[in-house]
């Protein structure tokens, strides 16, 4: 599992091990901070705010384009406090143990015919695979913090990550079924070169024939990032925040960061399945020119996507939570089981 | 066998034998939670302790006094003039409403009346005291089940009616307008198209909050068939406004009672909902600020002319008697009884408050409900914390 990326910089210049190590660092850093950082100013700070006939941030920077970074700035000051009653190393673990499911996430992401962390053939299986360890950094912040609504709030959560964990894996079955491989690479090369009844002009999107599969992944994956109308496990006006109740400082701020970058990464992977990930129509997709411009590409279709989650969170009312589970059980599987016989059919009739 | 009548006890051996019958079930333990003093969802201090089996409440139990404030004893040593600056602050959302009924009660008392103006003038504040005082619910109903934007469309409008209410009395919160006799001052210059320009603008935002909240199909789903209050069951525990119109009870005391305020001069309609659900009074709410605009609008249309004050002594010395004086206030039935002995202060002030009576039905309403809905349904029975414990 050697990176192309990294490969060709070895070729290019001859560089340690450490100067190798150091640039995957910084660009897997870059990777998932970037969107994450993107989305919250772009959506929480900024589309949020003209949303609700207000302004948002305007003092730090231009255009309150600092803002974030004063927000780190002051997690970072506050006092890391700990309860007492707290089981010191599970709530001292948990936050990790979320972003770390966050960092795994992003190594199947392709940004490029050559740009890319890992290229496994199985990187959808293991996308949604690491994707469910966020469950358990949750459940461990639920528990380790001895507080009623912190436990409310880490059992809602599995629950429900549980629950919505199979419409998500089901809804992308489609895409993987047209595709005919599990490798991400291959997904995004297969819509590039796909064609439209004959016509290759802007090749073949699976949104247009998966749609269903789309939607189904979308509505899965705010529930997955616990975002409203599903955000019963952090439902403010009833238990708080759910599992963040005891949090705080730099260990909210993981929790902040992971949600974000999570939903990110989910948008990508969205962008990758459903909208050509970053291929656009008119430039051969072997070309050299999408190592470079393909993160740019893939940045603004994560943003096409993220708008969309966003827009849904900033707009709805929350689930009751026996009406999510109704939603994941009596509607989202189903539709995803008979989206997977369709296109099973389809392909096979075609 | 000794029978068991302190609602305490009763949730004390509820919660105990629900955690008898889940041990011996499923071996968990019942959870007790408290939510309050200090929770988003109250607004204000409301404590209740909740029994929990799972996400199941087994027994509620609300306990007030977080914010008591004595004004019905603090009363007793002002005079009357100066009692209406005391309790502006009871439903400190719609604070020129709560004057009215305890000038009114004075008024009686001193067997005076104010002149016309000043009554119309009166209840097109009373009204929009109401707007602005509904129009907030209208929003925070939303927050409460998670949708953050509606509430910041109510503050934006809502701030309008308030400059309205500025513009008249000098105060947004706390008026302190209403005298005995009339009122203070006459409205401003240019204020009645002022007016009539924000009533449009709550209309508007009625008609958004119809589409964004009460049409949405998650709200509807979260609030059809929750929190259902039966007619005779709300009438016994004391309900009134609202909450109880959304079972059905066609009672409104601005139609109903006929004291000094002008309603029954208005063409307007009293609304009801045969539901009694958390959503039956969301709508009903709704369509009460559109009909207190309707109401405002024909207000300005028909002040007569003339003073503002009557004629009453410089220094208010109020006969020896008792009045009882109730009006519909925007969060239910408001009265107070004053009891003179002659002197300059009142002997005694009781205050009946909306809220306190339609909280009482909470431990009956929250038992076997779930978690998430007794955020809705507190939410939709619209307290506010000055009114329930004054």
């Amino acid at each position: 599992m050697s990176s192309v990326l990294t490969d060709s910089l070895t070729m290019a210049v001859e560089l340690a091990w450490w100067q190798q190590t150091g640039i995957r660092a910084v660009v897997g850093l870059l990777a998932v901070l970037l969107p994450a950082g993107t989305l919250v100013y772009l959506f929480l700070f900024k589309m949020m705010s003209f949303m609700q006939s207000r302004l948002g941030p305007m003092e730090a920077g231009p255009y309150g384009s600092l803002q974030l970074l004063a927000e780190v700035g002051k997690f970072l000051q506050k006092e890391d406090i700990i309860p007492a009653k707290a089981d010191r190393i599970v709530f001292k673990a948990a936050p990790f143990v979320v972003l770390i499911s966050t960092f795994l996430l992003v190594l199947v992401i392709p940004a490029g015919p050559d740009a890319w962390f890992i290229d496994v053939d199985t990187g959808i299986f293991l996308a949604l695979a690491v994707s469910s360890i966020s469950v358990i950094g949750i459940l461990m912040a639920g528990w380790a913090s001895s507080s009623k609504y912190s436990l409310l709030g880490g059992l809602r959560a599995a629950g429900q990550l549980v629950a919505y964990e199979l419409p998500l894996v089901l809804a992308v079955m489609g895409v993987v079924i047209q595709a005919g491989t599990l490798n991400v690479q291959e997904i995004v090369m297969a819509q590039a070169t796909g064609e439209i009844f004959g016509w290759g002009g802007i090749g073949n999107p699976f949104i247009f024939t998966q749609f269903l599969g789309f939607a189904i992944f979308l509505v899965a994956v705010q529930a997955e990032l616990t975002q409203p109308p599903f955000d019963m496990p952090v439902a403010e006006s009833e238990i708080v925040t759910g599992y963040l109740t005891e949090y705080t400082g730099l260990r909210f701020l993981l929790f902040f960061i992971g949600e974000f970058a999570t939903a990110g990464i989910f948008s990508a992977l969205a962008a990758t399945l459903f909208l050509g990930g970053w291929y656009v129509p008119g430039i051969d997709p072997t070309s050299d020119l999408f190592n470079v411009i393909g993160p740019a590409i893939l940045l603004g279709k994560v943003i096409l996507v993220a708008f969309l989650i966003f827009w849904f969170r900033f707009t709805y009312p929350r689930f009751r939570e026996d009406q999510l589970q109704q939603l994941a059980w009596k509607v989202l599987i189903p539709l995803s089981l008979a989206n997977i016989v369709l296109t099973g059919v389809l392909k096979v009739v075609f | 066998m000794t029978a068991v009548s302190d609602p305490r006890q009763m949730a004390y051996i509820a919660g105990q034998a629900s955690d008898a019958r889940v041990n011996v079930e499923i071996e968990t333990e019942g959870m007790t939670l408290n939510i309050g003093p200090q929770h988003p969802a109250t607004h204000g201090t409301l404590r209740i302790v909740v029994r929990l089996d799972g996400e199941r409440v087994v027994a509620a139990e609300p306990i007030m006094g977080y914010m008591h404030r004595g004004y019905e004893k603090l009363a007793e040593v002002r005079t009357y003039p100066q009692v209406t600056t005391l309790v502006n602050r009871i439903d400190w959302l719609g604070s020129f409403a709560n004057e009215v009924p305890f000038i009114l009660a004075a008024e009686r008392l001193m067997d005076v009346e104010a002149p016309p103006r000043a009554q119309w003038i009166r209840t097109a504040l009373f009204e929009l005291s109401r707007i602005a005082n509904v129009v907030l619910f209208l929003g925070d109903m939303g927050v409460q089940l998670g949708a953050v934007t509606p509430v910041f469309f109510a503050f934006r409008d809502r701030e309008f009616v308030l400059n309205q209410i500025e513009a008249v009395t000098g105060g947004r919160f706390h008026p302190n307008f209403d005298r005995i006799g009339g009122l203070k001052d006459d409205l401003p210059k240019g204020w009645i198209d002022e007016t009539k320009g924000v009533l449009g603008r709550i209309r508007k935002f009625c008609d958004e909050m119809e589409g964004l909240v009460a049409g949405n199909e998650i709200f509807q789903s979260r609030t059809r068939g929750i929190g259902v209050i039966p007619a005779d069951v709300g009438l016994s525990y004391g309900l009134s406004g609202a909450n109880i119109r959304a079972s059905g009870v066609d009672w409104d005391l601005r139609r109903d009672g006929g004291v000094g305020l002008v309603h029954n001069e208005l063409d307007w309609k009293v609304w009801t909902h045969p539901d009694g659900d958390s959503f039956a009074r969301y709508w009903v709410r709704l369509q009460e600020v559109r009909e207190a605009c309707k109401m405002v609008e024909q207000l300005l249309d028909g002040i007569p002319t003339g003073p503002v004050m009557a004629k009453v002594p410089r220094i208010i010395k109020v006969p020896a008697g008792e009045a009882y004086v109730e009006t519909e206030n925007p969060l239910g039935v408001m009265g107070y009884y004053v009891v003179s002995k002659g002197d300059l202060v009142p002997y005694r002030v009781k205050i009946r408050s909306a809220s306190f009576n339609n909280v009482s039905i909470t431990p009956w309403l929250l038992e076997g409900t779930y978690l998430p809905d007794v955020v809705s349904i507190l939410a939709s029975l619209y307290f506010i914390l000055g009114d329930i414990d004054r």
